[in-house]
């Protein structure tokens, strides 16, 4: 078994050298390879400009930059950070790479449609980089292009739009892919209730990707002929009703932040049992809250729209149907710390990510049942609250799980290990900073601060104050954990097969993997998270 | 592992694909939804303005082409490639006839100041503006599909020319022929949405 080359070494389809191994592979590992450098690429940008937000903001009045160019500024910081980041960071990275391997197969149901998903990505994001400088500039709309502003305003709404458009496509078909696969390429030996949490998390948001992204197709659509032909049919003046227009945009996008949490949620339910040694508590309790989250999550967009006008019944029902999320959302948060109850800890960098996650995230998920109750809701709707809520749940649930799993998973995808001293530290000052970041926005924005304002009163300048000390921190905190994983490949410290003890397949496979994943049939076994083998040969670091 | 296609997994994926276009359709239902319950009487009278005739004959057209469609699926599958040709030509033709009439449809309204952001649409009832704006962008929309299924049609017509779809690979033809009758499922709602409304 040693001596099997590894997907680096033996490209696919065969005879492809160079750059073109890469460019025209139909590997899903190189896929998820490529996706991981474009998204990093991506997500620095996006972090490097929601700093400078954060910087314009640290003093009264003008900082760093005039207004108009702040308006472009978060709307760049939101399109990035939603479109091109946190919804394909862990499906487009860590699912391509790993959920055929868990699946004991050898690559996903449609290769070739899978790399033009990864084209369309990229097309996407050129797209959303020429509509910066074409036309009027970057839109000052927000990520969220509302009418009647989007189609009134002199920027470049259109293009950006339709790099949103397709951006949506190629999130659709990796869905598509993943459920197909899932479906016909599992090992036939592996039954549903013996596949691993993280891909069963993948299935669940592959189906939400797929049911839910024809709509915001449509919408986005919408925007672009009102844009060229001025129909009107969100235009009061013309009979239109601007509302709709909302209501089409949150049924895509309230269930797309499900799409960006239950991935992440996946990674946590894969790290926790591995460095507890111990089977994962309530394991069909998480996969049916997973399905749970998908399908609830789905009927409840509307909750963004309470101050918009409709009527009490329906705000009634979208704030019940909101509070049900919760309930999936906090059995997976039980599920996790009952695991780690009595279990035999093993501290590491992804376990730190994740036990930072599990904090962060249960923070947001009960402050957004702040937002999700009618009446508070009226109180901070749009104020810097929402802004603190989201980024809780998102930056502090979502990324934080991208970090767990890059730190988890590393070793596997590129057959090396990092530091781990300057990956503590990196934790640890991203997590201080996070909290100085984030909780003066809580209260500044129960204070009354509204979101997406230049500038603020004079009470609200101590929070913000502190905010950008926090930002600075954690915009060094995530700098320094990225450049640790870089300088990695520097010292090229080999890993093992399985350095961590984890016991799903990925583990059972050399680091880096090779092409076809497995060399001989592998060995499903009767419930995914059975550590007795590890705890008889426990891993040699 | 790849040389003998999992036929299943193929179809699956198909059917969520037409899954995810009928949702891109549904979207403008909703707003059609909406828009008719606030202007019901606007949207009886638009109705009456469209032409009938036409409409009936283009659903006719499609009903057609769907049919020939699934016949060429049987007939390539019974190895008649001769007749699958011509039925796949038949569809493709019954297509173009339903872009035509389409043309011509809007171009009549065109000529009658009934256009996208025209000054007798904006000045007018604003339900008479949203029922035709709908109707320009669902018809729209909807013969941008019918352009696409007749591209698959004609590529799906030369690979069968070519003896590159047989009847033991037919998946490719299987799933055009089930695009385009996604086409005509669609147009059956949008017939009676626009011009069958009283």
């Amino acid at each position: 078994m040693a001596t099997i080359p590894s997907f680096y070494e033996t490209p696919s389809p065969a005879g492809q050298t160079g750059i073109r191994a890469w460019l025209l592979t139909h590997d899903h590992k190189r896929l998820g390879l490529m996706y991981l450098w474009a998204i990093l690429f991506w997500f620095v940008i996006g972090i490097t400009v929601g700093f400078l937000i954060r910087i314009e903001l640290m003093t009264m009045g003008r900082t760093i930059m005039s207004a108009q160019v702040y308006n472009s500024a978060f709307t760049l910081h939101g399109v990035i950070m939603v479109f091109l980041v946190v919804i394909p960071v862990i499906p487009a990275i860590f699912g391509n790479f790993f959920l055929p391997i868990q699946l004991g197969t050898d690559d996903v149901f449609f290769p070739r449609l899978n790399l033009l998903s990864w084209y369309l990505y990229m097309f996407g994001g050129g797209l959303a980089v020429v509509s910066l400088f074409t036309a009027g500039g970057f839109p000052d709309t927000g990520w969220t292009f509302y009418v009647p502003f989007s189609i009134g305003t002199k920027h470049n709404v259109p293009l950006t739009v339709f790099a949103a458009f397709i951006l949506g496509m190629s999130s659709m078909l990796t869905g598509l892919n993943f459920i197909t696969t899932v479906h016909r390429k599992r090992s036939p030996t592996m039954g549903w209730m013996q596949i691993p949490l993280f891909t069963w998390s993948l299935y669940a948001t592959a189906w939400v990707q797929l049911l839910a992204t024809p709509v915001i197709s449509i919408t986005l659509l919408l925007v672009i002929v009102e844009r060229l032909f001025s129909i009107g049919l969100f235009d009061p003046d013309k009979g239109g009703d601007p509302i709709l227009y909302q209501h089409l945009f949150w049924m895509y996008s309230h269930p797309a932040v499900y799409v960006m949490i239950l991935p992440g949620m996946g990674v946590i339910s894969e790290i926790i049992p591995t460095f507890s040694r111990k089977a994962i508590f309530g394991y069909k309790a998480i996969v049916f809250s997973s399905l749970g989250i998908a399908s609830a999550g789905s009927l409840v967009w509307a909750h963004h729209m309470f101050v918009s006008g409709m009527s009490d019944t329906a705000v009634f029902v979208f704030s019940l149907l909101t509070f049900l999320v919760a309930i999936p959302s906090a059995i997976k948060v039980f599920s996790w710390v009952s695991t780690l109850y009595k279990a035999s800890i093993e501290m590491t960098p992804p376990l730190l990510y994740t036990l930072v996650f599990i904090y962060l995230f249960s923070v947001g998920g009960l402050t957004g049942l702040v937002l999700g109750a009618a009446g508070p809701n009226i109180h901070v709707h749009d104020t810097h609250f929402v802004v603190a809520h989201f980024h809780f749940t998102i930056l502090g649930g979502t990324g934080f799980a991208f970090f767990a799993a890059l730190h988890y998973w590393w070793p596997k995808m590129f057959g090396i290990m990092y530091d781990f001293r300057r990956a503590y530290i990196a934790a640890t000052l991203a997590t201080v900073g996070f909290l100085f970041h984030y909780v003066p926005m809580f209260i500044v924005g129960l204070m009354g601060m509204p979101r997406r304002s230049y500038d603020y009163l004079p009470q609200f300048s101590r929070g913000n104050g502190l905010a950008a000390v926090g930002g600075m921190l954690l915009f060094s905190g995530i700098i320094l954990m990225v450049v640790n994983l870089l300088l990695s490949f520097r010292k090229k410290t080999p890993a093992t097969a399985n350095p961590w003890g984890g016991c799903t397949l990925e583990w059972t496979v050399p680091s880096p993997p090779p092409l076809h994943n497995f060399s001989k049939e592998p060995l499903i076994k009767e419930y995914p998270y059975d550590f007795s083998d590890i705890l008889k040969n426990p891993p040699k670091n | 592992m790849t040389n003998q296609p999992d036929q299943t997994g193929v179809r699956i994926s198909m059917w969520l694909f037409l899954y995810t276009e009928i949702i891109l359709f549904g979207g403008l239902f909703v707003l059609y939804a909406v828009y008719f319950y606030d202007f019901s009487a606007d949207f009886v009278q638009g109705g009456k303005e469209l032409d009938r005739v036409i409409g009936t004959l283009n659903t006719v057209l499609l009903l057609v082409s769907s049919f020939t469609v699934a016949a060429s699926i049987t007939a390539i599958r019974r190895q008649t490639k001769r007749l699958c040709l011509l039925l796949l030509a038949s569809s493709f033709l019954c297509g173009l006839i339903f872009l035509i009439n389409k043309y011509f449809e809007w171009g009549h309204k065109f000529a009658h100041d009934i256009y996208p952001n025209s000054p007798a649409l904006t000045s007018g009832p604003h339900g008479r503006n949203i029922f035709f704006g709908l109707y320009y962008v669902i018809t729209g929309l909807h013969g941008l599909h019918v352009i696409i299924g007749m591209t698959l049609l004609g590529v799906s017509f030369v690979l069968v020319y070519q003896n590159k779809i047989t009847a033991q690979r037919f998946a490719l033809l299987e799933n055009s022929g089930l695009y385009w009758h996604l086409v005509d499922l669609i147009w059956i709602f949008v017939f009676p949405l626009f011009y069958l409304i009283l």
